[in-house]
Protein backbone atom coordinates (compact mmCIF):
# COMPACT_ATOMS: atom_id res chain seq x y z
CA UNK A 1 0.00 0.00 0.00
CA UNK A 2 1.37 3.39 -0.98
CA UNK A 3 -0.64 5.48 1.43
CA UNK A 4 2.24 7.82 2.28
CA UNK A 5 2.45 8.79 -1.36
CA UNK A 6 -1.32 9.00 -1.72
CA UNK A 7 -1.88 12.40 -3.32
CA UNK A 8 -4.67 14.07 -5.21
CA UNK A 9 -4.94 17.17 -7.32
CA UNK A 10 -7.06 19.71 -5.53
CA UNK A 11 -8.96 22.31 -7.51
CA UNK A 12 -10.56 25.07 -5.51
CA UNK A 13 -11.14 28.80 -5.38
CA UNK A 14 -9.51 30.83 -2.64
CA UNK A 15 -10.47 34.49 -2.30
CA UNK A 16 -11.98 34.36 -5.78
CA UNK A 17 -8.86 32.95 -7.44
CA UNK A 18 -8.76 29.44 -8.92
CA UNK A 19 -5.95 27.12 -7.87
CA UNK A 20 -5.01 23.58 -8.87
CA UNK A 21 -2.34 21.81 -6.81
CA UNK A 22 -1.45 18.24 -5.91
CA UNK A 23 -1.39 17.50 -2.19
CA UNK A 24 -1.05 14.45 0.04
CA UNK A 25 -4.54 13.31 1.09
CA UNK A 26 -3.58 13.51 4.74
CA UNK A 27 -2.66 17.22 4.53
CA UNK A 28 -4.92 19.52 6.51
CA UNK A 29 -6.58 22.43 4.74
CA UNK A 30 -4.70 24.86 7.01
CA UNK A 31 -1.32 23.44 5.96
CA UNK A 32 -2.41 23.40 2.32
CA UNK A 33 -3.32 27.09 2.42
CA UNK A 34 -0.08 28.05 4.15
CA UNK A 35 2.50 25.72 2.60
CA UNK A 36 1.15 25.01 -0.87
CA UNK A 37 -0.71 28.23 -1.69
CA UNK A 38 1.61 30.39 0.46
CA UNK A 39 -1.38 32.13 2.01
CA UNK A 40 0.12 32.45 5.46
CA UNK A 41 -2.56 34.79 6.81
CA UNK A 42 -4.42 31.77 8.16
CA UNK A 43 -2.68 30.97 11.44
CA UNK A 44 -2.25 27.54 12.96
CA UNK A 45 -2.41 27.40 16.73
CA UNK A 46 -3.57 24.28 18.51
CA UNK A 47 -4.26 22.00 15.52
CA UNK A 48 -7.11 20.30 17.33
CA UNK A 49 -9.98 22.70 16.90
CA UNK A 50 -9.81 24.61 20.16
CA UNK A 51 -8.07 27.95 19.52
CA UNK A 52 -9.94 29.17 16.41
CA UNK A 53 -6.88 30.88 14.85
CA UNK A 54 -7.18 28.81 11.64
CA UNK A 55 -10.85 29.69 11.04
CA UNK A 56 -11.64 30.25 7.35
CA UNK A 57 -14.92 30.57 5.45
CA UNK A 58 -15.79 27.36 3.61
CA UNK A 59 -18.53 28.08 1.06
CA UNK A 60 -19.29 31.15 3.18
CA UNK A 61 -19.49 29.28 6.49
CA UNK A 62 -16.86 29.51 9.19
CA UNK A 63 -14.87 26.34 9.78
CA UNK A 64 -11.66 25.22 11.44
CA UNK A 65 -9.20 24.65 8.61
CA UNK A 66 -7.07 22.43 10.89
CA UNK A 67 -10.06 20.07 11.19
CA UNK A 68 -10.49 19.61 7.46
CA UNK A 69 -8.42 17.79 4.90
CA UNK A 70 -7.29 19.83 1.93
CA UNK A 71 -8.78 17.18 -0.34
CA UNK A 72 -12.21 17.94 1.15
CA UNK A 73 -11.97 21.46 -0.26
CA UNK A 74 -11.82 20.14 -3.83
CA UNK A 75 -14.45 22.00 -5.82
CA UNK A 76 -15.25 24.40 -2.99
CA UNK A 77 -14.86 28.13 -2.32
CA UNK A 78 -12.62 29.35 0.51
CA UNK A 79 -12.22 32.81 1.96
CA UNK A 80 -9.20 33.54 4.12
CA UNK A 81 -8.19 36.73 5.89
CA UNK A 82 -6.29 37.75 2.73
CA UNK A 83 -9.62 37.94 0.91
CA UNK A 84 -11.34 40.42 3.20
CA UNK A 85 -9.74 43.71 2.14
CA UNK A 86 -10.60 45.34 -1.16
CA UNK A 87 -7.15 46.18 -2.48
CA UNK A 88 -5.65 48.64 -0.02
CA UNK A 89 -9.05 49.37 1.54
CA UNK A 90 -9.48 47.37 4.69
CA UNK A 91 -12.73 45.58 5.41
CA UNK A 92 -14.74 47.71 7.91
CA UNK A 93 -14.08 45.06 10.56
CA UNK A 94 -10.34 45.25 9.97
CA UNK A 95 -10.41 49.05 10.21
CA UNK A 96 -12.49 48.88 13.39
CA UNK A 97 -10.12 46.39 15.02
CA UNK A 98 -7.31 48.84 14.37
CA UNK A 99 -9.32 51.77 15.77
CA UNK A 100 -10.42 49.92 18.93
CA UNK A 101 -7.19 48.13 19.86
CA UNK A 102 -8.83 44.89 18.82
CA UNK A 103 -5.49 43.23 18.20
CA UNK A 104 -2.08 43.24 19.74
CA UNK A 105 0.13 40.33 18.64
CA UNK A 106 -2.30 39.51 15.84
CA UNK A 107 -2.11 35.75 16.11
CA UNK A 108 -5.83 35.22 16.73
CA UNK A 109 -6.90 38.02 14.38
CA UNK A 110 -7.39 36.05 11.12
CA UNK A 111 -9.74 33.64 12.92
CA UNK A 112 -11.53 36.46 14.73
CA UNK A 113 -12.08 38.29 11.44
CA UNK A 114 -13.44 35.34 9.46
CA UNK A 115 -15.69 34.36 12.36
CA UNK A 116 -17.02 37.89 12.75
CA UNK A 117 -17.52 38.38 9.00
CA UNK A 118 -19.85 35.38 9.12
CA UNK A 119 -21.63 36.83 12.17
CA UNK A 120 -22.22 40.18 10.46
CA UNK A 121 -23.39 38.47 7.26
CA UNK A 122 -25.96 36.50 9.28
CA UNK A 123 -26.84 39.26 11.73
CA UNK A 124 -26.05 42.87 10.71
CA UNK A 125 -27.19 44.20 14.11
CA UNK A 126 -25.63 41.96 16.76
CA UNK A 127 -25.71 42.72 20.46
CA UNK A 128 -22.51 42.66 22.50
CA UNK A 129 -23.70 39.29 23.83
CA UNK A 130 -24.12 37.96 20.28
CA UNK A 131 -20.54 39.01 19.51
CA UNK A 132 -19.22 37.33 22.65
CA UNK A 133 -21.02 34.09 21.80
CA UNK A 134 -19.73 34.26 18.21
CA UNK A 135 -16.10 34.53 19.32
CA UNK A 136 -16.44 32.03 22.17
CA UNK A 137 -14.51 29.59 19.99
CA UNK A 138 -11.62 31.99 19.34
CA UNK A 139 -8.91 32.36 21.95
CA UNK A 140 -7.09 35.66 22.31
CA UNK A 141 -4.39 35.93 24.95
CA UNK A 142 -3.58 39.65 24.78
CA UNK A 143 -6.36 42.12 24.02
CA UNK A 144 -8.81 40.83 26.61
CA UNK A 145 -11.64 40.70 24.02
CA UNK A 146 -13.16 44.06 25.02
CA UNK A 147 -11.62 45.86 22.05
CA UNK A 148 -12.73 43.10 19.70
CA UNK A 149 -16.34 43.35 20.87
CA UNK A 150 -16.30 47.16 20.65
CA UNK A 151 -14.75 47.01 17.17
CA UNK A 152 -17.37 44.56 15.93
CA UNK A 153 -20.26 46.70 17.17
CA UNK A 154 -18.68 49.77 15.58
CA UNK A 155 -18.06 47.97 12.28
CA UNK A 156 -21.61 46.65 12.26
CA UNK A 157 -22.97 50.15 12.74
CA UNK A 158 -20.74 51.55 9.96
CA UNK A 159 -21.66 48.71 7.61
CA UNK A 160 -25.37 49.27 8.24
CA UNK A 161 -24.97 52.99 7.59
CA UNK A 162 -22.93 52.24 4.46
CA UNK A 163 -25.46 49.77 3.12
CA UNK A 164 -28.35 52.17 3.77
CA UNK A 165 -26.53 55.31 2.64
CA UNK A 166 -24.56 54.52 -0.48
CA UNK A 167 -25.56 51.23 -2.04
CA UNK B 1 0.30 17.40 15.08
CA UNK B 2 -0.27 16.12 11.54
CA UNK B 3 -2.55 13.24 10.56
CA UNK B 4 -0.81 9.88 10.04
CA UNK B 5 -0.65 8.47 6.50
CA UNK B 6 -3.83 6.86 5.18
CA UNK B 7 -5.61 6.17 1.93
CA UNK B 8 -8.58 8.40 1.23
CA UNK B 9 -11.93 7.37 -0.23
CA UNK B 10 -14.82 9.69 -0.95
CA UNK B 11 -17.83 7.66 -2.06
CA UNK B 12 -20.92 9.37 -3.45
CA UNK B 13 -23.52 6.85 -2.35
CA UNK B 14 -24.32 5.04 0.88
CA UNK B 15 -24.00 1.74 -0.96
CA UNK B 16 -20.44 2.58 -2.02
CA UNK B 17 -19.57 3.74 1.51
CA UNK B 18 -20.86 0.51 3.05
CA UNK B 19 -18.99 -1.52 0.44
CA UNK B 20 -15.73 0.30 1.26
CA UNK B 21 -16.13 -0.17 5.01
CA UNK B 22 -16.92 -3.85 4.51
CA UNK B 23 -13.90 -4.55 2.32
CA UNK B 24 -11.12 -2.28 3.62
CA UNK B 25 -9.06 -3.22 6.66
CA UNK B 26 -8.76 -0.74 9.50
CA UNK B 27 -11.01 1.85 7.86
CA UNK B 28 -12.56 4.80 9.66
CA UNK B 29 -15.62 6.74 8.52
CA UNK B 30 -15.13 10.53 8.46
CA UNK B 31 -18.29 12.56 9.11
CA UNK B 32 -17.99 16.23 10.13
CA UNK B 33 -14.45 15.67 11.37
CA UNK B 34 -14.80 17.73 14.55
CA UNK B 35 -13.72 14.78 16.70
CA UNK B 36 -11.95 12.44 14.25
CA UNK B 37 -9.70 15.17 12.81
CA UNK B 38 -8.29 16.20 16.23
CA UNK B 39 -7.82 12.50 16.99
CA UNK B 40 -5.95 12.07 13.70
CA UNK B 41 -3.87 15.21 14.30
CA UNK B 42 -2.94 13.92 17.76
CA UNK B 43 -2.51 10.40 16.37
CA UNK B 44 -4.92 8.87 18.83
CA UNK B 45 -6.26 6.91 15.85
CA UNK B 46 -4.18 5.39 13.06
CA UNK B 47 -6.52 4.21 10.31
CA UNK B 48 -5.19 2.72 7.08
CA UNK B 49 -8.20 4.07 5.22
CA UNK B 50 -10.44 7.09 5.73
CA UNK B 51 -13.88 6.85 4.15
CA UNK B 52 -15.17 10.41 3.84
CA UNK B 53 -18.99 10.58 3.95
CA UNK B 54 -19.24 14.26 3.06
CA UNK B 55 -20.20 13.61 -0.57
CA UNK B 56 -22.94 11.11 0.33
CA UNK B 57 -25.81 13.54 -0.07
CA UNK B 58 -28.52 10.95 0.68
CA UNK B 59 -27.30 10.93 4.31
CA UNK B 60 -28.39 14.54 4.92
CA UNK B 61 -31.81 15.92 5.63
CA UNK B 62 -34.57 16.50 8.15
CA UNK B 63 -37.99 14.99 7.55
CA UNK B 64 -41.12 15.10 9.69
CA UNK B 65 -42.99 11.84 9.39
CA UNK B 66 -46.18 12.00 11.46
CA UNK B 67 -45.23 11.62 15.10
CA UNK B 68 -41.52 11.17 14.41
CA UNK B 69 -38.78 13.30 12.98
CA UNK B 70 -36.11 11.58 10.90
CA UNK B 71 -32.65 13.08 10.63
CA UNK B 72 -29.99 11.90 8.19
CA UNK B 73 -26.74 11.02 9.92
CA UNK B 74 -24.70 13.60 7.99
CA UNK B 75 -27.06 16.48 8.79
CA UNK B 76 -24.91 19.31 10.15
CA UNK B 77 -25.49 20.51 13.70
CA UNK B 78 -25.84 24.00 12.28
CA UNK B 79 -28.70 22.93 10.03
CA UNK B 80 -30.44 21.32 13.01
CA UNK B 81 -29.86 24.46 15.11
CA UNK B 82 -31.57 26.70 12.55
CA UNK B 83 -34.28 24.25 11.46
CA UNK B 84 -37.82 25.45 12.16
CA UNK B 85 -38.92 21.82 11.87
CA UNK B 86 -36.60 20.84 14.72
CA UNK B 87 -37.60 23.90 16.77
CA UNK B 88 -41.24 22.81 16.53
CA UNK B 89 -40.92 19.04 16.76
CA UNK B 90 -37.87 18.71 18.99
CA UNK B 91 -37.23 21.93 20.95
CA UNK B 92 -35.05 20.02 23.43
CA UNK B 93 -32.55 19.44 20.63
CA UNK B 94 -32.62 23.09 19.54
CA UNK B 95 -31.81 24.16 23.07
CA UNK B 96 -29.07 21.56 23.48
CA UNK B 97 -27.39 22.57 20.21
CA UNK B 98 -26.55 26.06 21.47
CA UNK B 99 -24.17 24.33 23.90
CA UNK B 100 -22.49 22.15 21.25
CA UNK B 101 -18.99 23.53 20.64
CA UNK B 102 -19.03 26.76 18.65
CA UNK B 103 -20.52 28.07 15.43
CA UNK B 104 -17.38 27.05 13.52
CA UNK B 105 -17.61 23.45 14.73
CA UNK B 106 -21.42 23.20 14.36
CA UNK B 107 -21.05 24.30 10.73
CA UNK B 108 -19.21 21.01 10.09
CA UNK B 109 -20.20 18.66 12.92
CA UNK B 110 -22.98 16.15 12.25
CA UNK B 111 -25.55 14.38 14.39
CA UNK B 112 -24.40 10.91 13.29
CA UNK B 113 -20.78 11.75 14.00
CA UNK B 114 -21.63 13.00 17.47
CA UNK B 115 -23.66 9.88 18.32
CA UNK B 116 -20.96 7.51 17.01
CA UNK B 117 -18.18 9.34 18.83
CA UNK B 118 -20.43 8.88 21.88
CA UNK B 119 -18.67 11.22 24.25
CA UNK B 120 -20.69 10.89 27.48
CA UNK B 121 -20.61 14.69 27.85
CA UNK B 122 -21.92 15.34 24.31
CA UNK B 123 -25.21 17.20 24.21
CA UNK B 124 -26.76 15.34 21.27
CA UNK B 125 -25.96 12.03 22.96
CA UNK B 126 -27.85 13.20 26.06
CA UNK B 127 -30.79 14.33 23.91
CA UNK B 128 -30.90 10.98 22.10
CA UNK B 129 -30.93 9.19 25.47
CA UNK B 130 -33.66 11.48 26.82
CA UNK B 131 -35.95 11.08 23.83
CA UNK B 132 -35.39 7.35 23.21
CA UNK B 133 -34.12 7.99 19.70
CA UNK B 134 -33.85 5.09 17.29
CA UNK B 135 -30.58 4.75 15.40
CA UNK B 136 -30.68 3.16 11.96
CA UNK B 137 -27.45 1.51 10.83
CA UNK B 138 -26.55 0.10 7.45
CA UNK B 139 -23.99 -2.65 6.90
CA UNK B 140 -23.17 -5.46 4.52
CA UNK B 141 -26.17 -7.40 5.87
CA UNK B 142 -28.63 -4.58 5.31
CA UNK B 143 -30.36 -2.14 7.64
CA UNK B 144 -31.25 -2.53 11.29
CA UNK B 145 -32.63 -0.24 13.96
CA UNK B 146 -31.14 0.15 17.43
CA UNK B 147 -33.09 1.76 20.30
CA UNK B 148 -30.79 4.36 21.83
CA UNK B 149 -30.90 2.62 25.23
CA UNK B 150 -28.98 -0.22 23.56
CA UNK B 151 -26.73 1.98 21.42
CA UNK B 152 -23.87 2.62 23.89
CA UNK B 153 -21.82 -0.56 24.41
CA UNK B 154 -19.51 1.26 26.79
CA UNK B 155 -17.43 4.40 27.14
CA UNK B 156 -17.27 6.09 23.71
CA UNK B 157 -18.18 2.80 22.04
CA UNK B 158 -21.39 2.45 20.03
CA UNK B 159 -22.84 -1.05 19.70
CA UNK B 160 -22.28 -1.20 15.96
CA UNK B 161 -19.88 -3.26 13.88
CA UNK B 162 -16.81 -1.74 12.18
CA UNK B 163 -18.48 -2.48 8.86
CA UNK B 164 -21.67 -0.59 9.76
CA UNK B 165 -22.58 3.06 9.33
CA UNK B 166 -25.21 5.09 11.12
CA UNK B 167 -27.53 6.29 8.37
CA UNK B 168 -30.43 7.94 10.18
CA UNK B 169 -31.65 8.90 13.64
CA UNK B 170 -35.36 9.03 14.42
CA UNK B 171 -36.81 11.03 17.31
CA UNK B 172 -40.38 10.74 18.60
CA UNK B 173 -42.30 14.04 18.62
CA UNK B 174 -43.79 14.88 22.02
CA UNK B 175 -47.08 16.79 22.36
CA UNK B 176 -46.85 20.55 21.94
CA UNK B 177 -47.88 21.03 25.61
CA UNK B 178 -44.71 19.32 26.87
CA UNK B 179 -42.21 21.38 28.83
CA UNK B 180 -38.58 20.76 27.90
CA UNK B 181 -35.24 21.91 29.26
CA UNK B 182 -31.58 21.31 28.51
CA UNK B 183 -29.10 22.74 31.01
CA UNK B 184 -25.43 22.13 31.54
CA UNK B 185 -22.53 23.22 33.68
CA UNK B 186 -19.18 23.86 32.03
CA UNK B 187 -16.33 26.18 32.86
CA UNK B 188 -16.67 28.17 29.64
CA UNK B 189 -19.34 28.43 26.97
CA UNK B 190 -18.77 25.71 24.39
CA UNK B 191 -16.58 23.53 26.61
CA UNK B 192 -17.54 19.94 27.24
CA UNK B 193 -20.21 19.78 29.91
CA UNK B 194 -19.04 18.60 33.31
CA UNK B 195 -22.67 17.60 33.85
CA UNK B 196 -25.67 18.20 31.61
CA UNK B 197 -29.35 17.42 32.19
CA UNK B 198 -32.25 17.03 29.78
CA UNK B 199 -35.83 16.99 31.07
CA UNK B 200 -39.28 16.60 29.52
CA UNK B 201 -42.50 16.99 31.49
CA UNK B 202 -46.07 16.53 30.25
CA UNK B 203 -48.99 17.36 32.54
CA UNK B 204 -52.52 15.96 32.47
CA UNK B 205 -55.73 17.99 32.77
CA UNK B 206 -55.54 17.86 36.55
CA UNK B 207 -52.03 19.29 36.54
CA UNK B 208 -50.33 16.03 37.44
CA UNK B 209 -47.31 14.66 35.62
CA UNK B 210 -48.36 12.18 32.94
CA UNK B 211 -45.00 11.71 31.22
CA UNK B 212 -41.55 12.51 32.55
CA UNK B 213 -37.99 12.13 31.31
CA UNK B 214 -34.70 12.97 32.96
CA UNK B 215 -31.33 12.19 31.35
CA UNK B 216 -27.87 13.11 32.60
CA UNK B 217 -24.76 13.60 30.48
CA UNK B 218 -21.14 13.78 31.62
CA UNK B 219 -21.80 11.90 34.87
CA UNK B 220 -20.99 8.33 33.89
CA UNK B 221 -19.24 6.48 31.09
CA UNK B 222 -22.46 6.59 29.08
CA UNK B 223 -25.47 8.95 29.23
CA UNK B 224 -27.81 8.01 32.06
CA UNK B 225 -31.60 7.87 32.15
CA UNK B 226 -32.87 8.46 35.69
CA UNK B 227 -35.77 6.01 35.56
CA UNK B 228 -36.39 6.15 39.34
CA UNK B 229 -36.80 9.93 39.18
CA UNK B 230 -39.15 9.63 36.22
CA UNK B 231 -41.27 7.02 38.04
CA UNK B 232 -41.37 9.17 41.19
CA UNK B 233 -42.77 12.11 39.20
CA UNK B 234 -45.45 10.34 37.17
CA UNK B 235 -48.95 10.70 38.59
CA UNK B 236 -47.84 13.36 41.07
CA UNK B 237 -48.55 17.06 41.33
CA UNK B 238 -45.16 18.60 40.43
CA UNK B 239 -44.57 20.82 43.43
CA UNK B 240 -41.27 22.59 44.06
CA UNK B 241 -40.82 20.31 47.06
CA UNK B 242 -41.29 17.16 44.96
CA UNK B 243 -38.81 18.35 42.33
CA UNK B 244 -36.30 19.16 45.05
CA UNK B 245 -36.75 15.75 46.64
CA UNK B 246 -36.45 13.70 43.43
CA UNK B 247 -33.47 15.75 42.25
CA UNK B 248 -31.75 15.09 45.56
CA UNK B 249 -31.80 11.35 44.80
CA UNK B 250 -29.44 12.06 41.85
CA UNK B 251 -26.73 12.81 44.43
CA UNK B 252 -26.16 9.07 44.84
CA UNK B 253 -25.80 8.35 41.11
CA UNK B 254 -22.64 6.46 40.20
CA UNK B 255 -20.27 9.10 38.81
CA UNK B 256 -16.82 9.06 37.25
CA UNK B 257 -13.98 11.16 38.65
CA UNK B 258 -10.91 12.51 36.88
CA UNK B 259 -7.96 14.75 37.71
CA UNK B 260 -10.06 17.91 37.26
CA UNK B 261 -13.45 16.87 38.58
CA UNK B 262 -13.89 14.42 41.47
CA UNK B 263 -16.86 12.05 41.33
CA UNK B 264 -18.44 13.73 44.38
CA UNK B 265 -18.57 17.05 42.51
CA UNK B 266 -20.26 15.41 39.52
CA UNK B 267 -22.81 13.91 41.93
CA UNK B 268 -23.47 17.34 43.41
CA UNK B 269 -23.90 18.80 39.89
CA UNK B 270 -26.16 15.88 38.92
CA UNK B 271 -28.47 16.93 41.72
CA UNK B 272 -28.36 20.67 40.92
CA UNK B 273 -28.65 20.27 37.12
CA UNK B 274 -31.54 17.82 37.50
CA UNK B 275 -33.45 20.28 39.67
CA UNK B 276 -32.83 23.18 37.28
CA UNK B 277 -33.84 21.11 34.25
CA UNK B 278 -37.03 19.86 35.89
CA UNK B 279 -37.96 23.32 37.19
CA UNK B 280 -37.44 24.88 33.77
CA UNK B 281 -39.33 22.10 32.01
CA UNK B 282 -42.20 22.51 34.45
CA UNK B 283 -42.32 26.28 33.90
CA UNK B 284 -42.64 25.64 30.15
CA UNK B 285 -45.24 22.85 30.39
CA UNK B 286 -48.72 23.91 29.33
CA UNK B 287 -50.90 23.44 32.39
CA UNK B 288 -54.08 24.08 30.43
CA UNK B 289 -53.64 20.82 28.53
CA UNK B 290 -56.88 18.91 28.48
CA UNK B 291 -56.95 15.49 30.12
CA UNK B 292 -58.38 14.11 26.92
Amino acid sequence: MDSVADTRTIELRVNGKAYSRPAPVRMTLSDFLRHELKLTGTHVGCEHGVCGACTILFDGRSARSCLMLAVQANGHEITTVEGLANGKDMHPLQAALSDHHGLQCGFCTPGMLTTLVELLNDNPSPSAEDVRVAISGNLCRCTGYEGIVAATLDAAQKMRAGAGGRS
Amino acid sequence: MKPPPFSYHDPETLEQAVELLATLDNAKALAGGQSLMPMLNMRFVLPDHVVDLNRVSELSGIRRNGQTIEIGAMTRQRDLEFSSEIATACPLMSEALTHVGHRQTRNRGTIGGSLCHLDPAAELVCVAAALDAVVEVVGPNGRREIPFAEFPAGYMSPAIDFTELVSRVTFPVWPRETGHAFVEFSRRHGDFAIVSAAAMLLLDGAGRVSRAVLALGGVGAVPLRMHDVEAALIGQAPTAELIRRVSETCRTVEAVGDVYVPASYRQHLACVMSRRALETALSRADRSAAAA
